[in-house]
């Protein structure tokens, strides 16, 4: 499903963030990616939500050149992808509601839709009581479970979790794990990225070790080796 | 789908101005000195250019007849004068009339009556008025008149005096001026309005900076980039319509305390009475440039964090 072939990224400015990183990831698989600060996880993401482009080598997602495809045709793709950061990125003078539901609005869903589906997904990761609450209302492990419902609503292909739990206490952290965990009960794909080892351990699943921009350990049951 | 996408842009655009209330408060205030400077300078104009326009209809040249000119003879001067293009027209004003008016005028100074009386006879002569469309056109119809060019002879006989040469110097002197102070009044309309552009504009830039990272978000969840940047565009158009109702609002209180000032500057008309009278096109062209000034200025401001992927 997501296919990264020799990719490498140079900044202008020199530095080296990811070097000859080849690796595949199949539908429904849940991955880790793990490694220090500057190891090269999110230029990974950034890569995959065609944020930026790889100097060399190439990234492609169900067979689609990332780096190829048209500006107007980006919000497309970007519809196929759920994305979750480490600072939540919820839009302040929206609701939980009307964070979730403009994911819907702008893919193009009916009115039907969005007040029948919204709820449901809310309540889905237990905020059902908080729907009409602004960002500025809730709590770390509120608005990212926010977060996650906005990226999961419209069934996407693929999960991005970037430090997801990166501002969280070990509750929140333990609970957060659990949703994506269903959410890859249901299908969905999930990339993870994280240096929280008590999350890698826990989930038993393939984790890819990366350093300076290297893929230095891939392991089909989780192990975080740093 | 284009209905339920426009629906949802508006929608987005009215919310975002509520909650935005702060962001949206400072940027109707400056819109509001933005478009109180374009009123300002448009009703100006607008008044100071009726005001001119009064002046110029003071302007004319008389046409003194001989004592001796048969109705006829006038008359066929009169359609002759008419005929020219550059005059807008021309008034009769018999021997007669004339004496009533010049008794009109005088009729608290006794002496004057009294001569009058002991001449017997009306000394006055019959006069024509004669206006131009344009007061630079005053000199080639005073040299029309004065047979310099052509025209029967027979017609040109009765004239006795031009008093354009009498007052030529006030009369040049009075044209430039016009044209001089409407050629200000657009200078200083195009400048201010370049200003208010550019106020707006910045502000209205200003505004979308502090929403940049919503921008990202926007995309990042799909969002394509005119459904990101139509609510923009709407809460431009809100800043716009609310500071134009303002603007207008204030101009009330403004052209009154203005009134008398004005009215003697002119004698007739005032500036509030102008502005009541032109309230309809003031209306629209404020309305239109605050509107539109919001949009565009959102629509360029919002296109620069959409250029990348």
């Amino acid at each position: 499903m997501i296919y990264f072939e020799n990719v490498s990224k140079i900044y202008p400015d020199g530095t080296i963030a990811l070097e000859g990183a080849t690796l595949s990831i199949k539908q429904g698989e849940f991955v880790s990616i793990v490694g220090h600060s500057g190891a090269g996880k999110t230029t990974l993401v950034k890569l995959l939500l065609g944020e930026d482009q790889p100097t060399g080598g190439s990234v492609s997602f169900d067979s689609v050149d990332i780096q190829n495809v048209r500006a107007k045709d980006m919000p497309d793709l970007r519809r196929r992808m759920g994305v979750i950061f480490q600072d939540f990125r919820l839009l302040p003078n929206k609701t939980a509601y009307e964070n979730v539901a403009f994911a819907m609005e702008v893919a193009g869903k009916s009115d039907e839709e969005i007040a029948s589906d919204v709820p449901h997904v809310l309540e889905l990761v237990g905020l059902s009581k908080k729907m009409w609450n602004f960002p500025r209302q809730l709590s770390g492990g509120e608005l990212q479970r926010v977060a996650i419902a906005r990226a999961i609503v419209n069934h996407p292909d693929l999960i991005i979790a970037d430090e997801p739990t990166g501002n969280l206490d070990p509750v929140n952290t333990y609970e957060i794990v659990q949703i994506l965990k269903k959410v890859n009960d249901m299908g969905t794909t999930v990339i993870l990225t994280t240096h929280n080892r008590g999350v890698v351990e826990a989930l038993g699943k393939r984790v890819i070790t990366m350093d300076h921009g290297k893929i230095t350990r891939d392991d089909m049951t989780g192990k975080y080796a740093l | 789908m284009l209905w339920t996408t426009l629906k949802r842009i508006i929608k987005s655009g009215f919310i975002s101005f509520w909650r935005n209330g702060s962001v949206s408060l400072s940027a109707v205030f400056v819109m509001i000195v933005a478009l109180f400077m374009i009123g300002s300078t448009v009703l100006l104009t607008a008044f100071l250019g009726t005001g001119l326009k009064d002046l110029q209809d003071k302007i004319d040249i008389n046409v003194y007849l001989d004592a001796t000119a048969q109705e006829a003879q006038i008359l066929d001067l009169k359609s002759k004068i008419e005929m020219l293009s550059e005059v807008k027209s021309v008034t009769y004003t018999t021997r007669d009339m004339a004496l009533e008016t010049f008794k009109a005028r005088h009729i608290d100074d006794h002496r004057i009556i009294q001569a009058l009386d002991e001449v017997g006879d009306n000394p006055l002569t019959a006069v024509l008025t004669i206006k131009a469309k344009d007061p630079a056109q005053y000199e080639g119809i005073a040299s029309f008149l004065e047979g310099k060019a052509e025209i029967s002879p027979d017609a040109l006989s009765v004239v006795n005096k031009v008093n354009y040469n009498d007052n030529k110097v006030a009369i040049d002197r009075l044209s430039k001026l016009i044209a001089g102070v409407r050629k200000l009044g657009s200078i200083i309309t195009a400048v201010m309005v370049g200003i208010s552009i550019l106020i707006t504009f910045n502000t209205i830039r200003l505004a979308i900076f502090i929403a940049r990272d919503e921008i990202g978000v926007m995309r990042l969840v799909g969002g394509s980039n005119e459904y990101i940047r139509g609510p923009f565009v709407v809460e431009g158009i809100l800043y716009g319509l609310v500071a134009a109702v303002l603007t207008l609002i204030f101009f009330y209180p403004l052209t009154y305390w203005l009134k008398s000032a004005t009215q003697v500057f002119y004698g007739g008309i005032d500036l509030l009475h102008y502005f009541v009278a032109n309230f309809v096109q003031m209306f629209f062209i404020i309305i239109f440039s605050g509107m539109a000034l919001g949009a565009v200025s959102s629509y360029l401001a919002v296109r620069k964090y959409l250029t990348a992927r």
